[in-house]
């Protein structure tokens, strides 16, 4: 891994954390992560990040879902193996509008998820890089790069989280392959 | 920054001392230590899984003559359990997936349990028809896969198979739903976790969660899509229930309100039975700020309306009947009401349309030991209601001579109550391992709804305005 040293600043309340994000990327200095407890409103804004496409992967697994259900039985009571269900049509469409239903949302759910876990870097098993115990707390938490950075660069860093409200700043290094 | 809140409004969470840590310290509590109470509920609920699992045994081994069944009556006990729990089972998702649509900030203090509920619940529903077949070892042929016999598939035409899918969907639907939601709150855990097995635990339970800003926005993207896909599903689920039923020709049955009928009874089952558990569950852990009195006034109120709504379903079936003019339809009810299961409908009535009116007062709805006492009467009834519809429209058929009586044997006894054991067995081991109520959800709202941030609000703008609560809160914070 490149990255291993890092400045962390870490502030106790949402709104003061929003405002310094804001005026720090004003500066031009590029924030590498924020970690917060909880989602924060407005982070996204000011992070300055784009949407998340999640919403239409999950459209798309959904629309497979719907379109896989609907061959699959029409295939079946018609081509397969089709039978005379007392009379009844053998493509009865409005049979297969509950199961298509459910197969939608099934699909469309556990794509999503399958999705949001790939891109989120998520498994189980993964050890994660922990800045700070307490930004799953109470904490929220800025991170800088300072690999690249000279010393009065970070120290620029330093001063500005701590004159926009952090109530710790710290440096942290993390060994090889951590 | 954040949405506005009126003061007026009751905080969501009690207690001026709160802040974020103070949330997960008391969030986190019940999994840091250890009591004897726990253990002695597990094994107790323990034994009664044992003993649900020698039953089902026993169905298997003996065959399905084991239980009450005859020749008249072929669905009974099972069906009945299978629909009550399903019904049970709908409250979680409803809470999480509708109210969070509906912007109900009081959902964050109960999703995680009711959902939890859900789970355990269609777990619990599941064994029924399950067992029902006989030969459980041919259950995976309820799922169109190919076979030698053709292939033969499944009758897509079929309600029953409906409910296959429905069901299956429904339950992982809902374990994505919980476990997305579980995994920020597996990250709090461990990184407050002294031991490094319990650290090393709790990280692979979270995924290896960090709380980045772009996790969390991906987070938030997903909830909201599948509570979106949850709503739907939802009432999806117990309306193809209710279809199993619909669609048949038997008289009692075969009604075109049983899916709207069906799903208001399944919310109102299902909030009583989140009650029943969150009122134990609350006092046991000391979580009464986060599960406050304002959450049960709020779920009463859903108790009373879903009940009402079944109420209304009642009768509307008894003019339709009569309306109808079909001899059979007429008598069908007419036996229902006052045939050998009369005791059994007024249970009904009395748990579902009567006791729930208590609701329409304020100091009812926010009385504890009621809403427990109601909660109970509520399950009771909606367990008769299944039972009512589904004997009483089998026991007397159109043959006189065949008309028979249903009552169950130690094994349907067995069984069902076993059920209830995995379910609190189940939720015994979730409420000691598992955060109970979902910890980012609660400080989410922290800044808005809380007690503590009310009060701070109305102390810098000098308490001009403050409402009944608020100046409570203003007298308590002075001292």
């Amino acid at each position: 891994m490149a990255n291993n040293k890092f400045i962390v600043g870490l502030w106790d309340h949402e709104e003061v954390y929003l405002h310094a994000i804001e005026h720090i990327r004003h500066k031009g200095i590029t924030i590498y992560d924020s970690l917060t407890p909880f989602p924060v409103h407005g982070l996204d804004e000011a992070l300055g990040l784009r949407d998340t496409r999640l919403h239409t992967a999950g459209f798309m697994f959904g629309a497979t879902g719907t379109t896989l259900a609907l061959t699959f039985m029409s295939w079946v009571m018609t081509t397969n193996y089709p039978i005379d269900f007392g009379g009844k049509p053998y493509w009865p469409l409005p049979s297969f509008i509950p199961i298509t239903f459910e197969m939608t949302v099934l699909f469309a759910a556990w794509g999503m998820t399958l999705t949001y876990l790939v891109r989120n870097k998520l498994w189980p098993g993964r050890v994660p890089r922990i800045f700070d115990t307490r930004t799953t707390d109470d904490r929220f938490a800025l991170i800088f790069e300072a690999d690249k950075l000279s010393d009065s660069e970070l120290n620029e860093i330093k001063s500005l989280c701590t004159a926009e409200g952090a109530v710790e700043v710290k440096d942290k290094t993390f060994a090889e392959g951590e | 920054m954040h949405a506005y809140e009126s003061e007026f409004r009751e905080p969501l969470i009690n207690g001026l001392d709160k802040t974020y840590t103070k949330i997960t310290d008391d969030l986190v509590a019940p999994t840091e230590r250890n009591s004897t109470m726990w253990w002695i509920m597990v094994l107790l609920t323990g034994a009664g899984s044992l003993f649900f699992v020698f039953c089902l045994a026993w169905t298997v081994w003996f065959g399905i003559g084991t239980w009450g069944l005859n020749k008249t009556i072929g669905w009974a006990w099972d069906i009945t359990n299978f629909v009550w729990w399903i019904g049970i089972g709908h409250a979680g998702t409803l809470i999480s997936a509708i109210l969070l649509l509906f912007r109900q900030r009081y959902r964050t203090g109960i999703n995680r349990a009711a959902e939890a509920m859900t789970i355990f619940a269609v777990i619990c529903a599941g064994m029924f028809p399950i067992f029902h077949m006989g030969r459980v070892w041919d259950a995976p042929f309820i799922f169109p896969i190919p076979n030698t016999r053709g292939p033969l598939w499944v009758n897509f035409n079929s309600p029953l198979l409906w409910d296959v899918f429905a069901i299956s969907t429904y339950f992982s639907v809902s374990l994505l739903f919980w476990y997305s939601g579980l995994m920020p709150d597996f990250a709090t855990i461990r990184d407050r976790s002294k031991g490094k097995l319990r650290k090393k635990l709790y990280n692979i339970a979270s995924f290896g969660w960090q709380g980045s800003a772009k996790q969390w926005q991906r987070f938030e993207s997903l909830s909201l899509i599948l509570a979106g896909l949850s709503t739907p599903l939802v009432l999806s689920v117990h309306t193809i229930v209710s279809f199993d039923f619909a669609t048949s020709v038997i008289p009692g049955w075969h009604t075109t309100i049983f899916p709207p009928y069906f799903v208001a009874g399944a919310i109102f089952s299902g909030f009583a039975m989140v009650e029943t558990l969150m009122l134990i569950v609350r006092k046991l852990f000391n979580l009464e700020d986060y599960i406050t009195v304002n959450h049960i006034e709020s779920m009463n109120k859903i108790i009373v309306l879903t009940g009402s709504i079944v109420g209304i379903a009642y009768l509307t079936e008894l003019f339709i009947a009569w309306y109808s003019g079909a001899l059979y339809e007429q008598f069908a009810f007419y036996n229902r009401i006052l045939g050998k299961y009369l005791w059994a409908y007024f249970i009904m009535m009395f748990c579902n349309v009567v006791s729930p009116q208590f609701y329409w007062f304020k100091s009812m709805r926010r009385n504890l030991w009621v809403t427990f006492i109601l909660s109970i009467f509520v399950n009771i009834g909606m367990w008769f209601e299944r039972f009512v519809i589904i004997v009483t429209s089998l026991a007397d058929d159109y043959l006189v001579s065949s008309w028979a009586y249903f009552s169950p044997t130690w094994v349907d006894l067995g069984i069902y109550l076993g059920s209830i054991s995995v379910f609190l067995f189940l939720f015994l081991l979730f409420s000691r391992f598992f955060p109970v109520i979902a910890i980012a959800e609660v400080k989410a709202i922290f800044r808005t709804s809380s007690e503590a941030a009310k009060a701070e609000r109305a102390k810098a703008e000098g308490a001009t305005h403050g409402g009944f609560v608020l100046r409570g809160a203003m007298d308590k914070y002075s001292k």
